[in-house]
């Protein structure tokens, strides 16, 4: 059963409309979406065109949609209604405006499930760089390629030491649906994080979506995790790609991509270092999780 | 008047225990000076049970708007209480709460707005608000907090006006001031103000909600909002009589104070309108007769009131709020009623940040507008 | 106005951007695309492929489950041809009525 109906304003080979339902598919009818700005807003249509959406949708400011959702599920939960809470945000509105508002639903513990899909960039204005913008990419506002790293969203959600956290692949469908499944059938903050390539902002052929996020998972660029209860651990073929050896080379992930045309060897050896280092940490994590055990 | 009930309270605790007896089901309170000792006796209630509702903390005013936003979508009835500084932080929510018209309801502990720093009282963060689609009431002392408390739950939730309502009560000078206080029955309140039954969100009918409107029907909108305030007015003086029949305080958009045979008239609205009408008494010992027209409902702005309530007298308007570059806020809503009659509008902009206002400073700004003495606009510094 | 009922109060208050589920909310989106998908059914497995992974959700499947593209929406975007294990997807130039086969 899906949710999400054809003829979207998305632009040819973007995975937004299939990403969101592939969750939908799971979540069900009962479904309550709620999207801040973002390229999504405008997917999701006018007052006189419809949506392309067979769920309620709730749209909110830049900076709310936790707090909107949170809001939405604690009044269902006073009235003893079922429905699904899901926040549906971008990047932007993930790590930079709306940081604070994702981080209060978390240190509460709010029953809602936050899903970042991050396209790497303030899409919908234009190409804009986002705290989640990775070192060495072109934008419009950092022409040269950015200086600074990617804010590592996944590990500040766990240390919020929240019950689920996990990184998604649209490239690799059974773990992504499986982790969704898994997401849905909990209580609490959890907080989905995947991967959504864009043709207009990374300057690819719209055909390559799917390739890319296969790279990006297959170069170790994109590690796929899953942390609950306390416990780390790699999923899917990122189980093998601890041993460096056989993550693939990291150019086949750039080489693809006109935001990486000008990078230039420093910065693509930095970007290289990140990884390196991005591994060692999760290896670390790993290691001190199963040390001191899963929470309850 | 039940005697046994009479008692004495702080601004601050009578809204809350206003809010009590309303039951919301989910609040969300950011604290911010003068409103905190409300959130903490909020706090109390819901911890004791004695309020059966979610306080949900959040992290900024920005959020609790949200919050509040997303709850009343689901149905919930929701409050929240802020002043100042956390009215402007949630302005862009406050905005999108009143174009989306949903019932909410939030007190508003008068302060003045940096920069300078400042935690007195004036009403510039309230007026700041006046164009957000919103009711907006103020008090005059801790009774009128009280009662404007559960009619503002009422009139926002009216199936004609399903709009958001807030009300504002001076910082300090009613929030922290002890005052009498004649509550009503927990039942009768019950009975003013029924059960909420009305939510936008129905997962058995999907839709999509506030999502984007044209340019060929965004302005549709918000002509419907105007119509609704206006229709707001008749549905609020509808329900003040309703409750002064219950309580024996009957409520109007506006009150004229000793206005029939005034010759001079003082506009003004907030905490000192109960200097003011000390001030008139004053005036008319010694034989100058002054009157008052108290604005209760500043949003939307009963100008019919004002127009027959004036009625071709001169006009003095205290502004606790400036429009930088123009003028106060409240003397252009009396002049716009105003206009073209033979009334004379005069402002005085006074009590900034908290500067304290005297019933003698307000008697002597009447007496000079009857000298010829006062000045277009008069600051009192 | 006061003897409306609740449901026409509702609706004459008018909810405030709704936005009812339709498809082609964007229009015919196949008007878009500049060359277009083609399935060799010889070398089709039939393994759902193309369509799981269809961005835009134009690709269904036939009583036979054979995969059948809705040219009406269709993008031409590629992703089906370029996951397809088999290569059995080729993107031609674009026939605006859609395939003919």
């Amino acid at each position: 059963m899906t949710y999400m109906l054809k003829g979207t304003a998305a632009c040819p080979g973007c995975p937004i409309p299939r990403e969101l339902d592939m969750i939908l598919e799971i979540t069900g009818k009962n479904s309550i979406v709620v999207i801040p700005a973002s390229c999504s807003t405008v997917i999701m249509g006018t007052d006189s065109t419809g949506q392309p959406a067979e769920v309620t949708v709730v749209h909110t400011p830049f900076a709310a949609a936790a707090s909107v959702a949170t809001g939405i599920e604690e009044a269902l939960e006073t009235q003893g209604k079922e429905a699904t809470v899901i926040v549906w945000a971008g990047d932007g509105s993930t790590s930079d405006i709306g940081l604070a508002t994702v981080s209060g639903a978390a240190e509460r513990n709010e029953n809602i499930m936050y899903v970042c899909y991050d396209n790497e960039a303030y899409m919908n204005t234009g190409v804009q760089r986002s705290g989640l913008t990775p070192r060495g990419a072109w934008s419009t506002t950092t022409p040269e390629g950015k200086t600074e790293f990617k804010k590592p969203l996944p590990f500040i959600m766990m240390e919020h030491k929240v019950p689920y956290v996990a990184t998604l692949s649209i490239a690799y469908t059974f773990d992504y649906q499986s982790k969704v499944k898994k997401a849905a059938s909990m209580k609490g903050f959890r907080y989905l994080h995947l991967l959504s390539p864009c043709p207009p902002g990374w300057r690819f052929d719209a055909s390559k979506t799917i390739e890319l996020a296969k790279l990006a998972v297959d170069t170790g660029i994109w590690p796929l995790m899953e942390y609950e209860k306390g416990v780390l651990k790699l999923t899917g073929p990122s189980a093998m790609l601890v041993n460096k050896a056989r993550r693939k080379p990291l150019d086949e992930y750039l080489n693809l991509q006109g935001r990486f045309k000008n990078i230039s060897q420093e910065k693509k050896e930095e970007l290289e270092q990140d990884i390196d280092a991005l591994w060692n940490e999760i290896a670390l994590r790993a290691a001190l999780s199963k040390q001191f055990g899963a929470q309850t | 008047m039940n005697m046994e009930k009479l008692t004495a309270m702080e601004g601050n605790y009578a809204v809350a225990f206003a809010v009590k007896q309303a039951k919301p089901s989910i609040l969300s309170v950011y604290p911010i000076t003068p409103q905190t000792t409300m959130l903490e006796k909020l706090a109390e209630y819901v911890e004791k049970g004695e309020l059966k509702a979610r306080l949900i903390k959040v992290e900024s005013e920005h959020s609790v708007l949200a919050t509040i936003y997303g709850a009343s979508l689901a149905g919930a009835r929701v409050f929240t209480a802020t002043a100042s500084q956390g009215l402007l932080y949630m302005g862009e929510m406050i905005y999108w709460a009143g174009g989306a018209r949903v019932p909410l309801v939030a007190a508003i502990a008068t302060r003045a707005i940096g920069a300078p720093w400042s935690i007195w009282d004036d009403h510039q963060d309230i007026m700041a608000m006046r164009d957000t689609a919103w009711i907006q009431m103020l008090a005059e002392n801790v009774q009128e907090a009280y009662d404007l408390t559960l009619l503002a739950f009422r009139i926002s939730e009216d199936k004609q006006v399903l709009m958001p309502a807030m009300l504002g009560f001076d910082g300090f000078i009613l929030t922290h001031t002890m005052e009498r206080l004649d509550p009503l029955e927990d039942a009768d309140v019950d009975a003013f103000i029924p059960k909420r039954d009305f939510a936008l969100i129905d997962p058995n009918k999907p839709m999509g909600l506030g999502a984007v409107a044209g340019p060929d029907t965004y302005i549709t909108y918000k002509e419907k909002s105007k119509e609704i305030l206006e229709r707001a007015k008749q549905r609020a003086k509808s329900i003040m009589q309703e409750y002064g029949e219950l309580t024996k305080r009957t409520y109007d958009l506006l009150e004229c104070y000793k206005c029939d045979d005034a010759d001079y008239i003082a506009v003004a609205m907030g905490a000192w309108t109960g200097d003011a009408k000390e001030a008139i008494d004053a005036l008319r010992q010694k034989g100058i007769k002054a009157g008052l027209a108290k604005v209760t409902m500043f949003r939307p702005f009963p100008k019919e009131d004002i127009l027959k309530c004036i009625a071709g007298r001169d006009v003095v308007v205290f502004d606790r709020a400036y429009s930088y570059g123009s003028s106060g806020m409240l003397a252009l809503e009396v002049k716009n009623a105003l206009f073209g009659t033979t009334s004379k509008v005069h402002s005085v902009i006074a009590g900034l940040g908290g500067r304290d206002v005297r019933p003698e400073e307000i008697a002597k700004c009447i007496e000079d507008l009857g000298n010829n003495r006062l000045e277009d606009e008069r600051w009192l510094l | 106005m006061t003897n409306n009922t609740d449901a026409e109060i509702a609706e004459e208050m008018q909810i405030v951007g709704k936005a009812m589920p339709s498809t082609g909310s964007s229009g015919k989106t196949g008007s878009w695309r500049t060359e277009m998908p083609v399935i060799d059914y010889e070398k089709c497995t039939k393994c759902d492929t193309c369509v799981m992974l269809c961005v835009e959700n134009v690709i269904s499947k036939d009583t036979e489950r054979k995969p059948v593209i809705d040219y009406e929406y269709c993008k031409g975007c590629g992703v089906c041809a370029d996951v397809c294990p088999v290569k059995a997807i080729s993107m031609v130039k674009n026939n605006p009525e859609g395939n003919k086969q």
